[in-house]
């Protein structure tokens, strides 16, 4: 009788007549094949020696001096933030503007804590004000590009101090100016070239503005630079 | 009995598409252009909510009649809804500051409830460092002549050029603010001003220094007094404009106070910019021990001018 009810009746349906017991307990065992690649790396990282560490990163921050130079519209820079960049230009720029000793204390330039102050704080108040605005940029790709762009300015402070070298007539101003002038606009139209895609087009020139704000007063810090004789 | 909510239905379907009709995704709404649906927009302070940038939530938002930002004060959307603007609207209000018109109330009429955070505060930083430059050319340029001068940056001048107008900017318009809240609860009037839009309208105002800064530089007595006049004269009318509806249905005194109050405190910010930051030859010399200077000659001229 079974076998004929077994027959006519459709697929399964001979599985309402099987009961398993609740008290038989259940067992058996998932492999989900783990990737150990990220094990690997840390050893490998711990493992390379330390010249190669080195090595990667300061490729790293030389090829995004290169996109510096020549900007062009690519994601490079944006895609692996680094921030060793910007601190390596803003401590040697510092460092140079720092004012020489002057007769009065009020009428010195600039100290070093002053300038690092500067860039870092106008960085990120331009920073936010990007963000602010509704850019799609991230703080820290915003800081790196900002800070990878005063390297124009950078090269521009080591020509005008050669150039007061050689004396500090007007002839010499002007050379400094032109070269000043230059690197600034540089500046402002590379970090223009990366920072102006992640903004919507009816607000792009309310965030170039103050990159062109930030870099003219650097240029103007750079260019009233002078020794003390 | 089907009547009624159909007529209801109706309506609000009428609503939403006026609504979506005069918002073709601009981000800035007035309230005076959809004026058939918020008969509460001819008093003063009704804000919209412009928290959230997405368009969706604008319009069901001002839908709903929300009067406040629906963000908390510590999220970074509530400040978000301070710069939503656009470089268009920022140019209108920086002209509408430098250029006002008898009977053009700059918060009514080109804010429109929308006050914004981005050009007050750009434009604050942009007078410091503009004065800042410009007062050390200035007096880089006067002591041109004397070959003993040696030229120096003076970098703490942007600090204080700094401090003093952001305080200005800041303090005074909470100062006002103030003031024009105490006096209208206290008479029960109902239009005023929010915080915010004081701020805007400080912040704007001081627009018109800039030029004046980079003006200065010439070192012609007369031109820099005659700039000064010039631009308190626009300065001031932006701000007597905007705040003398507001105190005019007030007692004489109180309200001619108050704007003399606005006024002086405007001028003395020039006044004391230009005495500071663009100091005569005099000034930056005599602290120096040397007997014999060969600006003798402009000192003469300038000590005539100047106290």
């Amino acid at each position: 009788m079974a076998e004929v009810d077994e027959s006519s009746k459709p697929m399964f349906a001979g599985l309402s007549d099987v009961s398993i017991s609740t008290d038989i307990p259940v067992e058996g065992e998932i492999n989900v094949p783990v990737g150990t690649s990220s094990q690997d790396d840390e050893y490998s990282t711990l493992d390379e020696p330390v010249k190669d560490t080195i090595l990667r990163d300061l490729t790293a921050v030389g090829k995004k001096f290169v996109h510096v130079m020549y900007p062009k519209k690519s994601s490079a820079l944006l895609r692996d933030w680094d921030l060793w960049g910007p601190l390596l230009l803003c401590v040697t720029l510092a460092l140079m503007l720092q004012g020489g000793s002057v007769d009065s204390k009020e009428d010195e330039g600039p100290q070093f804590a002053e300038v690092f102050v500067i860039i870092w704080f106008g960085s990120v108040i331009i920073t936010l004000n990007s963000k602010l605005l509704g850019g799609t940029i991230s703080f820290f790709q915003s800081l790196c590009v900002l800070g990878y762009c005063i390297m124009p300015l950078t090269v521009a402070m080591i020509v005008c101090r050669l150039v007061l070298l050689g004396g500090s007539g007007k002839v010499s101003f002007i050379i400094r100016l032109l070269v000043v002038t230059a690197s600034f606009s540089w500046s402002t139209f590379a970090s223009t070239a990366f920072l102006a895609d992640s903004q919507p087009t009816n607000r792009k020139a309310l965030v170039v503005y103050p990159v062109f704000l930030f870099y003219f007063v650097i240029g103007w810090m750079i260019l009233t630079f002078s020794q003390s004789t | 009995m089907m009547a009624s909510p159909d007529d209801l239905k109706f309506q609000e379907f009428e609503e939403a598409t006026d609504l979506l009709s005069a918002d073709p995704g601009a981000s800035t709404l007035s309230m005076s252009g959809t004026s058939s649906t918020a008969p509460a927009s001819a008093t003063g302070d009704i804000k919209l909510d412009m928290s959230d940038n997405e368009e969706g939530q604008e319009e069901s938002s001002e839908l709903l009649g929300g009067e406040k930002r629906t963000s908390a004060f510590w999220t970074f959307e509530y400040y978000q809804s301070f710069f939503n603007v656009d470089t268009m609207q920022v140019l209108d209000r920086v002209k509408g500051s430098v250029m006002p018109l008898p009977g053009r109330n700059f918060i009514r009429h080109t804010l429109r409830s929308s006050p914004d955070l981005y050009g007050p505060f750009w434009i604050c930083v942009t007078l410091v460092f503009s004065v800042a430059i410009s007062g050390n050319l200035s007096t880089f340029l006067r002591s041109m002549g004397d070959s003993q001068y040696h030229y120096r940056p003076q970098f703490h001048r942007v600090m204080i050029a700094a401090v003093v107008i952001f305080m200005y900017a800041w303090l005074v318009p909470l100062g006002v603010w103030g003031f024009l809240t105490w006096r209208q609860r206290e008479e029960r009037q109902q239009s005023g001003y929010s915080f915010l839009e004081t701020v805007c309208v400080y912040g704007y105002s001081l627009f018109i220094y800039i030029p004046t800064s980079v003006l200065w530089i010439l070192p012609f007595e007369w031109l820099q007094w005659l700039l000064i006049v010039v631009a308190m004269v626009i300065s001031g009318s932006v701000l007597v404009l905007t705040f003398w509806p507001v105190v005019r249905d007030d007692t004489k005194v109180t309200a001619f106070g108050t704007v003399a109050t606005i006024l002086v405190l405007h001028a003395l910010l020039a006044i004391g910019c230009k005495m500071y930051f663009f100091q005569t030859a005099t000034h930056t010399i005599t602290p120096e021990p040397v007997p014999t200077r060969s600006l003798n000659h402009t000192t003469v001229i300038l000590t005539t001018k100047s106290h």
